[in-house]
């Protein structure tokens, strides 16, 4: 499946059936800090993404 | 994962609340954290005239959405910061958001407005974030008080209010820990400024942004890159992740068992304000910080080239008290 990360913003493939939160530790990315969208919908951590799935993993911490 | 409410298929978890939500169910519940923040802390009274800090980013466009949602007449104000593409998109954004809902957005430019950009204010001695921090804070109060708003709502969620008192607690600066509320009440110089979204956090507001299909700019300020809020930011989700509802904790302890204690510091702080001699902005020395950063990010280049070798100059001199030159 690809997988599209931001900041920088950069793709990468990973091989499904993965579990969401399963993806989180592969990618070693604290949960509380992303969000997954599989094509334009949120999914939880137990969510069964497919090998055919697009997922952006969104960065939800900013400031200044 | 079901929604606890409705036990339709659930799209976010809300780990600190042990709970997942259904996109409908979530949106609401996010109403609900808001309307009672605004409700717990009087934030905004009928009739009130609102505005609502707007850059573009989630949390500023989440907390104008949910107003209108619950029924304020809430207009926006967009500070143009002169970030080059960080800033065109963040106001396209802004733009964007303002026309889909049919609402007011006032739009501000510093370089024209003030004489300078935030580019410009980061060569000065204070850090990029700082001088950005202080030039919003006083452009937005005197946007609210020109044009005769009651209330300046700001984007701050939890996760924001959790590194503040993390950072003032770790310096234990009690001026700042002293201040430091979900709703600042107006006072002579100053518009009531609140944050309706303490009771949710970074995670939420974006997800409900997805939710709400609002588009709002993804990629971090390349200013902020590598500054103290956003480690605390990392720090406190480590801490979070293995216990689940720790930042709630930490900020609800301090809001119900220390900051009262605090009372008799913030009115003598109150009361310390006095009026800057240059533009007529509270203050408490003679010239206001606000003007002071004007000066040195205005200053001629060249003045500031000698200062620079003169500071290399003792640098090498003394290595420590030159490396510690920039720090705010």
């Amino acid at each position: 499946m690809k997988i599209r990360l931001h900041n920088p913003r950069r793709e990468v493939e990973t091989t499904g059936p993965l579990r969401a939160s399963d993806l989180c530790k592969q990618l070693g990315l604290n949960r509380e800090s992303v969000l997954l969208i599989r094509g334009d919908e949120l999914v939880t951590g137990d969510a069964l993404l497919q090998e055919e799935d697009v997922v952006e993993v969104r960065p939800v911490i900013s400031g200044g | 994962m079901k929604c606890r409410r409705c036990e339709e298929q659930a799209v976010v978890e809300v780990r600190h609340a042990h709970a997942a939500y259904c996109p409908t169910c979530f949106v609401e519940r996010c109403r609900e954290q808001v309307s009672r923040a605004i409700g717990e802390h009087r934030m905004i009274r009928s009739g009130e005239k609102v505005l609502v800090a707007v850059s573009g980013g989630k949390d500023s466009l989440a907390v104008w959405d949910l107003l209108l949602d619950l029924g304020y007449p809430a207009d926006g104000v967009y500070l143009g910061l002169g970030i080059g593409g960080y800033s065109d998109r963040s106001g396209d954004c802004a733009r964007a958001f303002a026309e889909r809902r049919g609402a007011t957005l006032i739009e501000i430019d510093l370089a024209s407005e003030v004489g300078f950009t935030i580019p410009q204010a980061a060569n000065t001695r204070r850090m990029p974030c700082s001088a950005c921090g202080l030039a919003k804070r006083h452009l937005l109060n005197k946007t609210a008080l020109d044009h005769g708003y009651d209330v300046l709502v700001t984007g701050h969620n939890l996760d924001d209010e959790v590194a503040v008192l993390f950072g003032n607690t770790l310096q234990w600066n009690m001026p700042y820990l002293a201040r430091q509320r979900p709703a600042l009440p107006e006072s002579s110089g100053f518009a009531r400024r609140v944050k309706p979204l303490v009771r949710l956090t970074e995670r939420e507001t974006a997800a409900y942004c997805v939710i709400r299909r609002i588009d709002y700019i993804v990629e971090e300020c390349p200013m902020a890159s590598g500054n103290r809020h956003l480690l605390y930011k990392e720090l406190l989700n480590t801490l979070e992740e293995r216990d689940p509802g720790a930042k709630a904790t930490f900020l609800n302890g301090f809001a119900d068992r220390v900051a009262p204690l605090l009372d008799d510091l913030a009115a003598q702080e109150r009361d310390s304000v006095g009026t800057c001699s240059r533009c007529g902005s509270p203050t408490t020395a003679e010239v206001c910080a606000f003007c002071r950063l004007r000066d040195q990010a205005t200053r001629p280049p060249r003045r500031r080239k000698k200062r620079r070798r003169d500071r290399s100059v003792h640098a090498e001199e003394s290595p420590v008290t030159g490396g510690e030159s920039r720090r705010p």
